[in-house]
């Protein structure tokens, strides 16, 4: 909860912009990107989400670091993944 | 795992570990604190306690959301939920908390409507689809999870739901350390600043440790390599007589932070007079509160809440875990009566809980350094 997990932005909702469909290890699910606005974000770029809520863009590299450091905790994450897989955000 | 390995690489590892080792003066003790449940996972899992030289010791800080609430508030949690017209949601993390009448899980197996949600927004999402039920989101965490906590209210407030509230418990770092570091308990030589809360709050909330202490802070990434990178910037620092605040996980956390998330908090939430923390006992201004324009949305404003205060069980020892006075084997109920199946105290709940790290990791270390001393 305290970490955040490294998601890939597929798209940004054309009627919701402060909305993002994202890919966190092949989970796809809507988060929100409201606290990025000072910030341009495109499909393909990474963000770290809290919660479902993206708090910073991170690069490709600090995205595959963090994601394998994730897996490494387990249950935690894989927890984190199936409360997230139940996320419906809109 | 190209990628992967530039944080992980062994010989950069020793590499590193052999600079620290030659900033060590003869003779002198190191204390140096990592505040955030991530980096003392991190340690553990990796052994990186292995690596520092035996004048290194570092000491796990509070930075575990789960682990500082303190049971009277998951029992005010309790109280709330206990109506039947109230749905209460919270995190998965929260669930398994022991009150003083057991967990969120216990209660929802007795029959009270506890479900767990991924995000404030998922709450919001229950309290439209359930117009005749009162929905509580149970708040808690640091400032990576208040600005999440503070949009949903403005949110819902933008949107009227009039069934929507929060319980709020979110808490602020920065009086943590503060008290830590007016504690007689424990002397610290210095500080791995939380990498992810930095994220929101930025770096210059730090300066005063540097300034007023003395005490140098480094904020650190959370790969194995971060951390020995962070460790030997701060030990650099300690042997020039320098003190400051340093960012060595630039690549993620700006100087100043999240400016956006920093607004949603302080448009939504204020600082409380002061707020009981786990173990660490009442600490001024530490916790946000809902501010009076939102009311609607603040559950202790809206619902009579009994406001206990719950002594944690004598056999726990997390407060002197949390403040890094005791290591997690040191506390009499470590691996045997607490254990991760069943926790008494907050520290084993979480797996950014020092006890959890430890109790998962922590023994595979100690076995390597027996490996080591017997070859």
């Amino acid at each position: 909860m305290c970490l955040g997990i490294p998601g890939e932005v597929i798209e940004i909702l054309a009627d919701q912009p402060d909305l993002a469909k994202v890919n966190v290890s092949g989970v796809r699910r809507v988060i929100n990107i409201g606290l990025l606005e000072n910030e341009t974000v495109v499909p393909g770029e990474w963000v770290l989400i809290h919660v479902g809520f993206a708090l910073s863009k991170i690069d490709e590299a600090e995205a595959a670091a963090a994601l394998e450091f994730l897996e490494g905790i387990g249950q935690a994450y894989e927890d984190e993944l199936a409360a997230l897989a139940e996320s419906r955000i809109e | 795992m190209r990628f992967v390995d530039e944080f992980r690489d062994a010989d950069k590892a020793h590499a590193l570990a052999a600079k620290i080792a030659r900033l060590c003066e003869p003779g002198r003790q190191y204390k140096l604190m990592e505040v955030c449940g991530g980096h003392t996972h991190t340690i553990y899992k990796h052994g990186l306690e292995d690596y520092l030289p035996e004048q290194i010791t570092l000491v796990h800080g509070p930075g575990c959301p789960v682990c500082v609430i303190p049971m009277g508030r998951v029992d005010d949690a309790m109280a709330l939920a206990s109506d039947p017209d109230v749905i209460m949601t919270s995190f998965g993390d929260m669930m398994r908390v022991p009150g003083s009448n057991g967990s969120f899980f216990d209660a929802k197996a007795r029959g009270t409507d506890i479900r767990m949600v991924y995000s404030p927004l998922d709450s919001l999402k229950i309290a439209r689809q359930n117009p005749e039920k009162r929905v509580i989101f149970m708040a808690i965490g640091f400032e990576t999870t208040a600005p999440s906590t503070a949009m949903t209210v403005l949110r819902a407030s933008a949107e009227g739901l009039p069934n929507f509230s929060v319980f709020c418990n979110h808490v602020t770092i920065i009086p943590a350390i503060k008290a830590i570091l007016d504690s007689p308990d424990l002397r610290l030589d210095g500080f791995l600043g939380p990498g992810h809360v930095s994220t929101v709050i930025g770096c210059r909330p730090y300066e005063f440790i540097a300034r007023d202490y003395h005490k140098p802070v480094v904020v650190a990434g959370f790969e194995p390599l971060d951390i020995l990178q962070s460790i030997y910037m701060l030990m650099l620092q300690l042997s020039e007589c320098r003190s400051e605040v340093e960012n060595q996980y630039s690549r993620v956390v700006p100087w100043d932070g999240n400016p956006v998330a920093l607004r949603a908090i302080g448009q939504t939430m204020e600082l409380r007079p002061y707020f009981e923390w786990r173990g660490l006992g009442f600490i001024s201004h530490s916790a946000l509160k809902v501010r009076a324009e939102y009311a609607q949305f603040d559950a202790e404003q809206l619902y009579s809440v009994p406001g206990v205060r719950v002594a944690d069980p004598k056999a726990c020892q997390c407060g002197e875990v949390l403040k890094g006075v005791l290591k997690p084997w040191e506390c009499k109920v470590f691996g045997t009566a607490c254990t991760p199946e069943t926790p008494i105290g907050t520290c084993m709940v979480s797996p950014e809980g020092a006890c959890a790290a430890y109790y998962n990791y922590g023994r595979l270390t100690r076995t390597r350094v027996k490996e080591a001393s017997t070859t």
